[in-house]
């Protein structure tokens, strides 16, 4: 009996030898996440139902990684990191990544793989929608809310119904000013931001198989503004070569069979991609760049976990060496490791860092900032009718501060393109001459 | 259990994400505190823009800015109702304002989970879309045992999607409370 990656995963995760998407299984938990916003009152439920004096199922399996309002003087969103580190003491958790101290990381959906937590085979559940992105590695994983995460906490286990799956097949070498965020918004685009509600998103084809670790994540990150439960990208030697690097967790990958039955396939020549855009107010707001080309902006964003690691900024970093940006240009790594790299990794002879700061770009500090605005002292945070372009992953109304502001989302080359230009621009007319050359 | 729900319904569009729901700025408060947790229902639905806030009219806040609690016990919404992030807060906050039930087109999956599974509001799905069938103000009746929406101002009725699986743990009140009646926990 055939199966897809997903299914498997489930099947093995609930003690069952084959498992059919639309049933219902109890599956047991490899990991569960959370941070500073959901945290708390996850807590709060776990005390509430399974007593003061409860203990969680497994402390190895527990990670906390505070990165949501880190940087703020919102008392209560200070008294929220307070309570996470109580309840890691309490419970004596390893897993815990403290503010203010060395272990601080950031943006937990960048953390979790550079910590060694995202392992082909596994089932991971975070309270947060952007836990998807782990699907990168060939594992489950998906967004859940409080009263879920408490449950895990104290049984180790929670109820999913399988999913269909859709698989998106990307045919041929990816063009060089095309990154992994023109996939996706092209996907949504073109299915909606519920066009995969209650559905496996797979990536595949040489297109997708060909990037590195981080160029998937982008795809998986963005299955929920599809409405997708999980992403996933079959398991392969970058796969294992990042996650044996990071830890020596004994992981068993999975494959999709031949036969394997799903939901819909979608085919797409990667050659034919154009630079995307989303306009406001949504992730399927689709048109490519040169249709909004020279459209107004006055703010530009490069962070958050789909858009703030450091091979997002290695791409933005090649438009914006020796230039100067003409708005508000906000940089803010995902993670401290991301920003050490910054000041590490250079181009042309400069550091990443240099170069942002020397094109007159705000640095901030790893966290996620702005991407869902935040408390009002947040960096880069809309306060009014901004328009912004930005890397991160959602644009609804208000998303990023101000209900009266508008988002564009697109690629970090678009992002660093529009900075430079001051308006919305085309990368291909950016990028430096042996990147553009290469396409022709 | 009363089986049906009555009272004045708030229309809005298609899409409305967690962040319309209840902005991430107030993601801060407590949801135990009894003084802080009054803050979800006075910010609830208040990231709707103003002129898609309270349809076909528009400029209606869900819960007036100097309040705790909102009139309106039943929310009308299009397609892909909750979408975006997993806050669980976005159902609690509707429950703490004293909304009772969503009718939609459609869920985003987790927002349904968690207003399921925390036994917060009951989502509702409908036949039809009727967000233009409804002005915001309306005197409604949910009757759950005929899964029909009646709209008693003008008179006309609407079939709903019967709950289906998950009315057990509708009716237990959540998910915890469910496991502890059939012994799981």
């Amino acid at each position: 009996m055939s199966m897809t990656l997903t299914e498997k995963i489930l099947a093995k995760a609930s003690g069952r030898t084959h498992v059919d998407a639309g049933e219902t299984v109890w599956v047991n938990v490899d990991v569960l996440m959370t941070h500073d916003v959901c945290g708390p009152p996850t807590i709060g439920i776990f005390k509430r139902e399974f007593g003061e004096d409860a203990k969680v199922w497994d402390k190895d399996k527990v990670v906390i990684i505070p990165d949501h309002y880190i940087f703020t003087n919102d008392k209560y969103a200070n008294r929220n990191v307070d309570i996470l580190r109580a309840f890691s003491a309490e419970q004596g958790l390893p897993h815990f990544y403290d503010v203010g101290t060395e272990r601080y990381k950031g943006v937990c959906h960048v953390a979790m793989p550079e910590e060694g937590f995202t392992r082909p085979g596994d089932v991971l559940f975070g309270t947060d929608s952007h836990t998807c992105t782990a699907g990168a590695f060939g594992q489950f994983a998906t967004g859940i809310g409080n009263t879920d995460a408490g449950f895990i906490l104290g049984t180790g286990k929670l109820w999913v119904k399988v999913p269909e799956t859709m698989k998106f097949i990307f045919e041929g070498e990816i063009p060089p000013y095309i990154m992994a965020k023109d996939l996706i918004l092209q996907i949504i685009g073109d299915i909606g931001v519920d066009g995969a509600t209650y559905r496996a998103m797979e990536f595949a084809g040489d297109g997708v198989m060909n990037m590195d670790m981080e160029g998937r994540m982008t795809l998986t990150n963005m299955v929920i503004e599809a409405g997708g439960k999980n992403g996933v990208v079959e398991p392969d030697e970058v796969t294992f070569d990042y996650v044996r690097q990071r830890t020596d967790y004994e992981f068993t990958p999975f494959y999709n069979d031949p036969d394997a039955k799903y939901h819909s396939v979608r085919k797409y020549k990667s050659a034919e991609l154009e630079p995307m855009v989303a306009k406001p107010h949504s992730p399927d707001n689709k048109a490519t760049v040169r249709e909004v080309i020279n459209s107004p902006l006055n703010r530009a964003y490069i962070g958050s976990c789909t858009g703030g690691k450091i091979t997002d900024f290695e791409a933005a970093a090649k438009i914006m060496k020796g230039q100067q940006v003409k708005m508000d240009t906000f940089v803010v790594p995902a993670t401290t490791l991301v920003r050490d790299q910054l000041k590490t990794t250079t181009y042309d002879g400069e550091t990443l860092w240099d170069i942002f700061l020397n094109a007159g770009a705000h640095m901030g500090e790893a966290s996620c900032a702005a991407c869902l605005g935040g408390p009002s002292d947040t960096f880069g945070r809309l306060q009014g009718e901004e328009i912004c372009i930005s890397t991160t992953n959602r644009n609804f109304p208000g998303r990023m501060g101000s209900k009266k502001s508008s988002v564009y989302l697109a690629s970090p080359y678009t992002v660093a393109a529009s900075a430079i230009a001051g308006k919305i621009a085309d990368p291909r007319d950016y990028l430096p001459e042996e990147k553009v050359s290469a396409t022709v | 259990m009363s089986k049906k729900i009555t009272g004045k319904v708030f229309v809005v569009g298609n899409d409305i994400d967690t962040d319309q729901i209840i902005p991430a700025e107030h993601l801060v408060y407590s949801l135990d505190d009894p003084e802080e947790r009054r803050y979800y229902g006075r910010y609830a639905l208040s990231g709707v823009p103003e002129a898609q806030s309270g349809l076909p009219k528009g400029n209606i806040p869900f819960t007036p800015q100097d309040q705790f609690e909102s009139e309106f016990k039943v929310i009308i919404g299009g397609k892909n109702f909750g979408c975006g992030s997993s806050r669980e807060h976005a159902p609690f906050a509707l429950q703490v304002a004293g909304a009772e039930a969503v009718i939609a087109t459609g869920y985003a999956r987790i927002f349904y989970r968690n207003a399921v599974d925390g036994g917060f509001i009951i989502p509702f799905e409908s036949e039809e879309d009727l967000v233009k069938e409804f002005t915001t103000g309306d005197e409604v009746e949910i009757d759950r045992d005929n899964s029909v929406l009646n709209n008693l101002t003008s008179g006309k009725s609407y079939p709903l999607k019967k709950l289906g699986d998950v009315v057990k743990i509708v009716e237990a009140g959540g998910i915890f409370k469910y496991a502890e009646k059939n012994g799981m926990i």
